[in-house]
């Protein structure tokens, strides 16, 4: 809502600076967004009078003016315009000034005489032809019959003397979105009074209004109040300088008397008003309904609408004539020889208008005002107020009469007062005295310990909203400031929470950074990953109104997630990423209207070094301080996503918890990445269930340790897993650790086989080992490595 | 005699002095002290001196025997000490070489600034709680006093999942504060939210159609506005410095009364006016209120008997503050070379 302080200060009187008015404003509860002066724009334009106009003696259509702008010499102006005369007052734009758009004048020589300045057309002070009808088509604006001193700034001829607030409103205060609103929150914030006038109107126009209008609204659930009266013998013009100057204020533009009298209204009274040639309203019938039948209809703009059946229409006998509460119809239209004239004044129910304009996609001042649901106590002012405007223009004769169809029971609404509460709820001691000072500064009496709630201030319903008002009076920063009493409350995280924190700190210590990504993805990501169709990560949820395909399902899985930005880094020329976070992912239910969300821990890495084993070496480090144990590794060579022979299913005991592996090369590729890319996927939420109890400790070793290494030739396809399970099972309890330190394939080694080499610990709790002790447990394991495996000692 | 003596001393001393290692001074050892040295050979004729002449040559003896080996030991401990700082001096690095760290990995800084907010609420007996994300409308809007009809809900700005708009994805962290007060039922509840929202909203420098809140949720007998006052001052004061100033401005949400919006005085102008605050010379930072009653009468809590106040932190707009990011797109874009800086 912009609001004039000029306009303003017709209903109260206050000598703040715009800043002061905005702070003021703000704490008492009405945002200020911006204060614009209208008088930056223009810069050293005056009033200057045509002294004496001769013709350029180069040229044959511009002329050398001298000028009187109120200084001691007069100011040589050349100018092009031929519409100007000797003793003719115009603007003049003088050495050095500014105008419309930031245009920057300065002296000059045109055609070898000096031009100190340019005398200025309505255009080139930011003005059209609505604004001043009068003024030139095509060449300098005269100010002749503007009442204007020479000398005088171009910004108080033209009403720019003034600064335009931009306000905040809240949905709760529909009141706020007119000039009265604000002036009313105005007065209560500094404490002055507030001017009010009620409108009057004379009438006595020609004619009977029931005879000549009868309005039905037959779908009173949509149309609350219809309030309408009628002028006849309109004279259609411009309206009055001071209307015109306030409105473009405002930022409406003037158009002509009638409609300039309703956007007024609107603006003063915050209510939408609409005026009807009489001519077209067929069988001086107004209906107010449903669309129903009606396709379509041409609005104010030219705009052929569709209408759907629930919309709300204003229609004569025959036809609809006007979108109700958004925009006329072409065909109702206020013309320049329209002679009668119907005012609407009514009150629309704003989740149908919301609806309507949306659906239309023609948000428009009135729709914007009605579907904040605003006073229906309103109409009959603002519809007298209009009148009276139209006499006061003497624009017509309004009848006398109004038509007035209410569809609620206007009850007053009171509450009780309660200070004790109050004070309880916002921790003060305010004396009920104050509270009801308060309340009467904002237009709200209390009698007897009764709030008289008005009309307008649906926001006033219970002790609570009550306590809001007295706060913003009393001042939100004058409440003092007290830390919670009461029962203590264990704060902290949850269990997950805290392994969450672990595991990111385990992540970030192995290297990997903290990436965050969207929840919802595009649904050819699985494509790209290679997801079978069949595969249950295809049930994704759908977004019904997404921003896009890209971001229009909930994802199932985070490795596309975690591609697109390891992807993003490569095209980057970032050598070298390694990355994970910890999100969730969003699983439909059967039966279940919201899904289940368990979390995910995503890793994923490229660049020099990055292997399948230092990818599963991080896993394991993540995964050993969270305490998990019994952790296993199988091949898996049947995950589209990852190469076949480089990615692994994790276990923990029975569980499988996630996968992890090289990103297949054609999925890569699908990323744009021709490099080997690692990526891990683990089911967190999953993994909490399977952690292994708190750490406890154990006794350090008194005995010394004996180690053996045991290097044995095996078949390629005996996987070290195999071995170590072998040996571990061979060795007995005797041996505590088992450790690979060489693969080796070449001279030496047959083809088809490979060496692998181990360090085996062997100790005992009791006694320090000898020979005696592990040379069985080693012959045990030869054994069992020849028989099981086929692997021999090297 | 004598003068043999005095000569092996001082031909003894000036051979230590040349002594450069101490294999030398080894070496010297045995030559003038051992079985075979010179001093024994010297000795070894003390038979031939007389009576009177022996003690005294023996005294003398044992005298410069005493002095040669406390030079030695003296030369020793100077050889130890300059081989030492020879092989120091060898040893010296260039200390500006690049330290050999295994490179690290960086927390998020939208994380960073989350942590800074959880530590002060658990400090404060606030419990860390989290809830989905695709959510009822009847949470997201109903129960938080939304009624049907609200732009809230509006299609144009609220991503649905199912066609009669009863299925969304949360908007707000604010349907925390009912799920909480469902699942813990008693009061007192102190529990601070976090968590990802979605709007309609274009991606842009300042908007993302996904970003995060903060939700915090006090629920207790005799809460009152003072009290949100003190606890936000608090939260403020500890992410921004004991020095912050702040304000209350009234402001309106559905779901408290009264509510109020905190701008803290802006740190670059201390309340001048700067383009960092917009010449306002105050910064938004979070909004808050007394839960409505109704709110409260939904969950099933008896506003006559219990009160309480709930906040909302933009926790984007918290994290570029905090790390002075220009574009809203970095935090999500995760540049390593973004996420390296924090």
């Amino acid at each position: 809502m912009n609001l004039s302080r000029k306009w303003l200060s017709e209903f109260v009187d206050i000598q703040a600076s715009d800043r002061e008015y905005a702070e003021t404003m703000t704490i008492a509860g009405q945002k200020v967004e911006t204060t614009t002066r209208l008088d930056q724009e223009l810069k050293n334009v005056k009033v200057g009078k045509v002294l004496s106009i001769v013709r350029h003696e180069n040229s044959d259509h511009m002329w050398v003016c001298q000028i009187d702008v109120g200084e001691a010499e007069p100011v040589q102006i050349v100018t092009g315009a031929q519409n100007v005369h000797e003793g003719d007052l115009v603007p003049a734009a003088l050495h050095n000034s500014y105008l419309a758009g930031g245009t920057h004048i300065t002296k000059g020589k045109l055609r070898g005489v000096a031009s100190n300045g340019m005398l200025c057309s309505i255009q080139e002070l930011g003005l059209t032809k609505n604004d001043y009808p009068d003024a030139a088509e095509d060449g300098i604006w005269i100010l002749n019959d503007e009442g204007v001193t020479v000398g005088q700034d171009i910004n108080t001829v033209i009403g720019n003397d003034d600064a335009v607030v931009e306000f905040e409103i809240t949905n709760n205060r529909p009141d706020c979105y007119s000039l009265i609103g604000l002036a009313r929150e105005t007065a209560a914030a500094f404490n002055v009074p507030l001017k009010l006038h009620e409108p009057v109107v004379k009438g006595g126009g020609p004619g009977c209004l029931p005879e000549l209008l009868d309005v039905e609204t037959p779908d009173p659930d949509l149309c609350l109040r219809y309030t309408a009266r009628m002028v006849r013998n309109v004279k259609i013009g411009p309206s009055p300088k001071w209307m015109r100057q306030r409105l473009r204020a405002a930022g409406i533009r003037p158009i002509n008397n009638i409609v300039d009298i309703t956007n007024y209204v609107m603006v003063e009274y915050g209510q939408p008003m609409h005026a009807f040639d009489y001519r077209y309203v067929g069988g001086g019938k107004i209906i107010v309904r449903r669309a129903g039948a009606d396709k379509e209809l041409t609005t104010l703009d030219g705009t052929v609408r569709k209408l759907s059946p629930d919309m709300l229409v204003i229609a004569d006998e025959t036809r609809p004539v006007g979108l109700a509460g958004i925009m006329g119809g072409e065909n109702s239209e206020i013309a320049a020889d329209t002679v009668d004239v119907v005012f609407e004044s009514a009150n629309f129910d704003g989740t149908s208008i919301r609806k309507t304009a949306l659906a239309l996609g023609m948000r428009t001042e009135a729709s914007g005002k009605f579907e904040k649901n605003i006073d229906p106590m309103l109409t009959l002012p603002a519809v007298n107020r209009a009148c009276e405007l139209v006499e006061l223009l003497e624009a017509g004769q309004v009848l006398d009469g109004v038509i007035d169809i209410l569809n609620y029971i206007p009850e007053p609404v009171t509450l009780p007062l309660e200070p004790e509460k109050i004070n309880a709820l916002l921790g003060t001691d305010i004396s009920e005295a104050d509270m009801i000072e308060y309340l009467r500064r904002e237009q709200v009496p209390v009698a007897e310990g009764m709030i008289q709630v008005p009309s307008w201030r649906p926001d006033l319903r219970r002790m609570a909203d009550v306590a809001e008002e007295v706060a913003r009076f009393y001042g939100y920063n004058e409440i003092p400031t007290t830390l919670m009493r009461g029962a203590t409350t264990r704060g902290g995280y949850s269990d997950s929470q805290k392994l969450e924190n672990k595991a990111g700190a385990a992540a970030r210590a192995l290297g990997c950074s903290e990436i965050i990504t969207y929840s919802f993805v595009s649904p050819s990501g699985l494509d790209m990953i290679r997801v079978p169709k069949d595969d249950p990560r295809r049930k994704q949820i759908k977004l019904l109104n997404p921003l896009g395909e890209d971001s229009s399902v909930m994802r199932t899985t985070g490795l596309p997630s975690m591609l697109d930005i390891l992807a993003r880094n490569y095209a980057y020329h970032n050598k070298a990423a390694r990355l994970y976070e910890l999100a969730k992912i969003y699983l439909p239910r059967e039966g279940q209207e919201l899904p289940e969300e368990p979390k995910l821990l995503m890793l994923g890495a490229y660049g020099p070094g990055e292997s399948f084993y230092t990818l599963k070496g991080t896993v394991e480090g993540i995964l050993s301080q969270l305490n998990t144990q019994a952790l296993r590794f199988e091949a898996l060579s049947d995950d589209p996503s990852y190469h076949p022979g480089r990615c692994a299913a994790l276990y923990v005991g029975d569980q499988r918890i996630g996968t992890l592996g090289q990103i297949h090369p054609l999925a890569a590729q699908n990323y744009g990445m021709d490099c080997e890319v690692y990526c891990a996927e683990l089911n967190f939420t999953k993994l909490m269930t399977v952690l292994a109890p708190e750490k406890t400790f154990k006794a350090l070793p008194r005995f010394p340790a004996t180690s053996r290494d045991l290097a044995v030739v095996c078949g390629e396809a005996v996987t070290v897993g195999a071995l170590e399970g072998c040996i571990t099972e061979a060795a007995g309890k005797l041996l505590k650790e088992i450790k690979l330190f060489d693969i080796y394939r070449g001279v030496g080694i047959l083809p088809g086989m490979k060496s692998v080499a181990f360090s085996l610990t062997f100790r005992a709790e009791d006694r320090t080992l000898t020979d005696a002790d592990i040379e069985p447990a080693m012959e045990r394991v030869l054994k069992a490595l020849e028989e099981k495996l086929g692997a021999v000692r090297r | 005699m004598k003068e043999q003596l005095e000569k092996i001393k001082a031909s003894a001393f000036e051979a230590l002095e040349q002594a450069k290692e101490s294999s030398d001074l080894e070496a010297l050892r045995v030559k003038l002290l051992g079985k075979k040295g010179e001093l024994t050979a010297v000795l070894k004729t003390m038979g031939k001196l007389s009576a009177e002449e022996r003690p005294v040559m023996g005294q003398l003896a044992n005298s410069v025997r005493a002095a040669i080996e406390a030079r030695l030991e003296a030369r020793k401990t100077e050889l130890a000490a300059a081989a030492l700082e020879a092989k120091l001096a060898a040893e010296a690095l260039d200390v500006t070489v690049p330290g050999a760290l295994p490179e690290l990995g960086h927390k998020h800084p939208m994380n960073i600034a989350l942590d800074e907010v959880k530590e002060i609420a658990i400090g404060m007996g606030f419990q860390i709680l989290e809830g989905p994300e695709v959510e009822l409308a009847e949470y997201n809007f109903t129960k938080l006093n939304t009624e049907e009809g609200h732009p809230a809900r509006d299609w144009s700005d609220t991503f649905y999942i199912k066609e009669d708009s009863s299925v969304l994805l949360r908007t707000q962290t604010s349907p925390m504060q009912i799920r909480a007060m469902e699942a813990i039922k008693h009061p007192p509840i102190r529990i601070l939210a976090p968590g990802r929202v979605y709007r309609k909203d274009e991606v842009d420098a300042t908007h993302s159609p996904m970003f995060h809140q903060i939700e915090g949720l006090v629920i207790d007998k005799g809460i009152t506005m003072s009290d949100l006052k003190g606890t936000l001052e608090t939260f403020v004061k500890g992410l921004y410095g004991e020095d912050s100033v702040v304000r209350f401005r009234p402001h309106h949400f559905p779901f408290t009364e009264p509510s109020c919006e905190l701008d803290v005085q802006c740190f670059k102008c201390r309340g001048a006016g700067c383009p960092t605050c917009k010449g306002e010379g105050w910064i938004e930072l979070l909004g808050a209120g007394m839960v409505h009653p109704k709110v409260l009468e939904g969950c099933g809590i008896d506003p006559n008997v219990y009160s309480g106040f709930a906040f909302g932190i933009g926790l984007e707009r918290m994290a570029m503050r905090r790390f002075q990011l220009s574009d809203l797109r970095l935090i999500f874009e995760n540049d390593v070379r973004f996420l390296r800086q924090f």
